[in-house]
């Protein structure tokens, strides 16, 4: 099809939330398996689970987003040399 | 003026400036006064370095005029007060005026001219001089060297400037000898210009002219001089003869007195002897009153031969010379012989004068022997002879005694005269001595004087002969060297004529080539215009065939361009299959078919070719489908108008997100013609944009989306590109269409 290049950051969006859901669902669930398992019920490692899964959706996300504009360890950069005449 | 008022200014800022210093040392504890006494103090200073200015600019101007004029330029009402301190700028100097070259003076030589016209008044004739001839050999020289000079100046060349001196000179010399008399000069050869040269056939002429005035009066001369000859010729011989006649008759009348004296013959013929005598008495009276007229007439002619003689002397012409010469010693012989002539009838007369004294006094003494003798005898009267037989003896004895008385007395008489005989003859002697002298003195006199006429006759006939001799040399002399001359122009000609041959030759021989480069040139022009005209008459048929093979290639080009056309025109229709959302079809084939039509076109081809190959492919968006497209984008570039390469974290995904809902702006504006920085804000560029999509201006729309930076650039890259695949097909398109009608109205032929 045609590359519409405006449907991109809909894309985008669409894998942050889903993203975000995923990790954020994860990270609860192992909050709560943690906190139920090692550390007797105590909320901490649930909102660390969470939060913490929040925050990698949040990173991935803007990583996501700020994809294009960094510049990757394999990338080679050319430089021009204008002659100043 | 000014600067007075400036230094009285300047004098009395100082003055202030420096009251002010003990002013400003009591109030320089306060604060304010400290302050308006330094600023007095600058306001002074200013004033003081503005004046020196002004000043220093004035001086200086005064000194630089180019300072002043460049100050009076640049600074405005500078000239005002220039002109009031220094006064008006000066002027340039204007161009020195050039003398004026002074005329010559006029030269000597026309002054010269304006002496010789004033000197030479009346006739310019011939050589001929009115002046007296105080020196005739001097003269005759002088104008035998202007006949030589004439001579010379009508030969040859030789300027004739010498003979103008010479005659000049001479000219001179007369006008100053005969000044006095105030009479025309001599020759004067040249008329106003002094040492112009006479054309020949002037000089010829005047000479020529001379000689026949010479002619006329010579011949004139001459005429008048045997007229005047044989007039006083005849006159003289008339005298001569006269005075031989009168001669003649005195020689008779004596004889017949003498012989009426002494014969003793009879009365009768006594007195035919005195009728005789009294006839040659008449005679006498006659011949000698005829020989006196004829004397006055002789003398007459002759004094007028001689006023003849000295007028044609005066008239100085050589050849006048010898006929005067012989004028002269015609007059001279005939003065002479009527000299001689008349001598003889003096002592003719005076002999005759004697015998009739003689015959007086015989004749008294008879009268007084008649008184005698008829006192004696009253009655016997005269022709007693006769009376012979009537005498008485009386008488008779009386007429014996008379006669004895008388002879007594006679011979007492005699014996007296015997005794005063000698007194006599000795006073008689005396007076004949004294007659004699006095004779002997005119006779001397007139000998004296004919021989000096004779000597000075032979003097002038010598003369003569010399100034023969003399032209005749110098006539040598002239032909001599007239011969040299003509020698030397002979020779001069002859060169010359080389000279002129070769020149004429030459000048020939140029005029030759001349000619014939020219006719060469003639031919050559001909050659070239009937082949001009050929290549014209073969261009021309070239170009009628070209016309008609253009009118083939024209119809063939004509036709192709058709195809191309309709091409085209299928390829901007097929442009038009595009519906909302869905591309063109592939322009391929259409494409395909315009280039096949424009096979040879490399325009046509090139642009057929500079099709994008996407369109080629897939075809182009419309219009329309774009600009719904747009619609959608805005507002998706709106929300991350925010976010660029620094600004792209979450945050300012939300912060981007949180300005496109609390910001409005116009939905569509219009774009300005110039962008100018705060244009490029995304939210204007959309609106300026959409307004732009909106009017149908795809381009435009184009450019300021292209405007938009950072993510929603790349939100509309795509848009973007498909834009330009649009425009780009579409303007191809369009070159295509007008190229195809462009060639379709070159190849129709208008009516």
């Amino acid at each position: 099809m045609f590359s519409m290049s405006e449907k991109e950051l809909g894309k985008k969006w669409d894998r942050c939330l889903a993203d975000g859901a995923i990790k954020l669902g994860t990270g609860l669930g192992l909050g709560i398996v943690f906190s139920v398992l090692f550390f007797k019920r105590h909320t901490w490692p649930i909102s660390l689970g969470s939060g913490a899964g929040l925050g990698m959706a949040y990173a991935n996300c803007q990583n996501n987003l700020r994809s294009h504009y960094m510049l990757h360890r394999g990338d080679k950069v050319g430089l021009s040399m204008e002659k100043i005449d | 003026m000014l600067r007075a008022c400036l230094r009285g200014a300047n004098a009395t800022a100082r003055k202030n400036y420096r009251r002010i210093p003990l002013t400003s040392l009591q109030q320089c504890r306060h604060y304010t006064a400290g302050e308006s006494s330094s600023a007095s103090k600058v306001v002074v200073a200013g004033l003081l370095t503005v004046s020196g200015g002004i000043g220093g600019t004035v001086l200086y101007a005064k000194w630089d005029h180019k300072f002043r004029a460049a100050v009076e330029k640049n600074v405005p009402y500078s000239d005002w007060l220039l002109g009031l301190a220094l006064g008006p700028a000066a002027q340039d100097p204007g161009l020195p005026i050039k003398k004026r070259v002074e005329l010559a003076q006029p030269p000597s030589m026309i002054e010269k001219q304006a002496k010789k016209s004033a000197k030479k008044e009346g006739a310019e004739g011939p050589v001929k001089d009115s002046s007296p001839a105080p020196s005739q050999p001097a003269q005759s020289l002088e104008e035998a060297s202007a006949e030589a000079t004439h001579i010379i100046s009508a030969i040859g060349e030789v300027p004739s400037v010498p003979a103008p001196c010479d005659t000049e000179a001479a000219a001179v010399k007369e006008c100053n000898e005969c000044h006095e008399h105030k009479e025309a000069t001599a020759v004067h050869p040249a008329p106003t210009e002094p040492m112009k040269e006479r054309p020949v056939e002037e000089v010829a002429a005047r000479l020529a002219q001379q000689e026949q005035e010479e002619q006329d009066i010579s011949a004139s001369v001459s005429a008048s001089l045997e007229d005047s000859l044989a007039s006083s010729a005849k006159a003289t011989l008339q005298a001569i003869g006269a005075q031989e006649a009168a001669l003649q008759a005195i020689m008779q009348h004596t004889d017949k007195l003498k012989e009426a004296m002494e014969a003793e013959v009879l009365p009768e013929e006594k007195s035919n002897q005195w009728k005789d005598l009294e006839a040659a008495l008449a005679d006498r009276t006659t011949a000698l009153n005829d020989a006196r007229a004829a004397l006055s007439k002789a003398n007459e002619s002759l004094d007028s031969l001689r006023s003849v003689i000295d007028e044609s002397k005066g008239l100085k012409i050589s050849s006048v010379r010898p006929l005067v010469l012989a004028a002269e010693e015609n007059l001279h012989n005939m003065v002479v012989d009527l000299d001689k002539m008349v001598m003889k009838v003096q002592s003719a007369e005076s002999e005759a004068k004697i015998v009739s004294q003689y015959s007086e006094l015989v004749n008294e003494a008879k009268r007084q022997f008649q008184r005698e003798v008829s006192s004696l005898t009253p009655e016997i009267q005269a022709n007693w002879k006769g009376l012979t037989g009537k005498l008485s003896t009386d008488d008779l004895n009386a007429l014996i005694a008379h006669a004895h008385r008388r002879i007594d007395q006679l011979n007492r008489e005699l014996a007296e005269q015997k005794i005063r005989e000698k007194i006599h003859i000795d006073a008689a002697l005396e007076q004949q001595k004294l007659e004699d002298q006095k004779a002997l003195d005119n006779a001397v006199n007139t000998a004296l004087q004919h021989v000096k006429e004779d000597a000075r006759l032979d003097q002038e006939r010598k003369l003569a002969e010399l100034r023969e001799v003399m032209e005749a040399e110098m006539r040598t002399q002239l032909r001599r060297q007239a011969a040299a001359h003509t020698d030397h122009v002979q020779d001069v000609l002859k060169v010359q004529e080389h000279e002129l041959k070769a020149e004429a030759e030459q000048v020939l021989s140029s005029k030759m080539l001349e000619q014939e480069t020219r006719y060469r040139q003639l031919t050559q022009e001909q050659l070239d215009n009937f082949t001009l005209d050929m290549n014209t008459a073969y261009a021309r048929l070239k170009g009628v065939e070209e016309a008609i093979d253009s009118h083939v290639v024209a119809e063939d080009e004509a036709r192709k361009a058709h195809q191309l056309w309709l091409s085209v025109e299928a390829l901007s229709y097929s442009l038009k299959t595009a519906e909302a959302d869905v591309p063109t079809v592939p322009l391929e084939n259409a494409a395909q078919a315009v280039r096949d039509s424009c096979r040879d076109n490399d325009f046509a081809l090139a642009l057929a070719s500079a099709l994008p190959e996407k369109s080629l492919q897939r075809g182009v968006y419309s219009e329309a489908s774009l600009r719904a497209r747009f619609n959608s984008l805005r507002s998706l570039a709106r929300r991350v108008a925010l976010i660029d390469e620094s600004r792209n974290s979450l945050y300012q995904y939300f912060l981007s997100y949180l300005q496109a809902a609390l910001l409005f702006e116009k939905s569509q504006e219009a774009p300005p013609s110039q962008l100018s920085s705060e244009d490029l804000d995304p939210f204007k560029l959309l609106s300026y944009a959409s307004y732009c999509l909106e009017h149908g201006d795809l381009e435009l729309a184009a450019k300021l989306v292209n405007q938009l930076r950072g993510e929603a650039r790349r939100v509309v890259e795509d848009w973007l590109i498909e834009a330009r695949l649009t425009l780009e097909t579409r303007q191809v398109v369009n070159l295509l269409s007008a190229y195809a009608n462009a060639v379709g109205l070159g190849t129709t032929q208008a009516p």
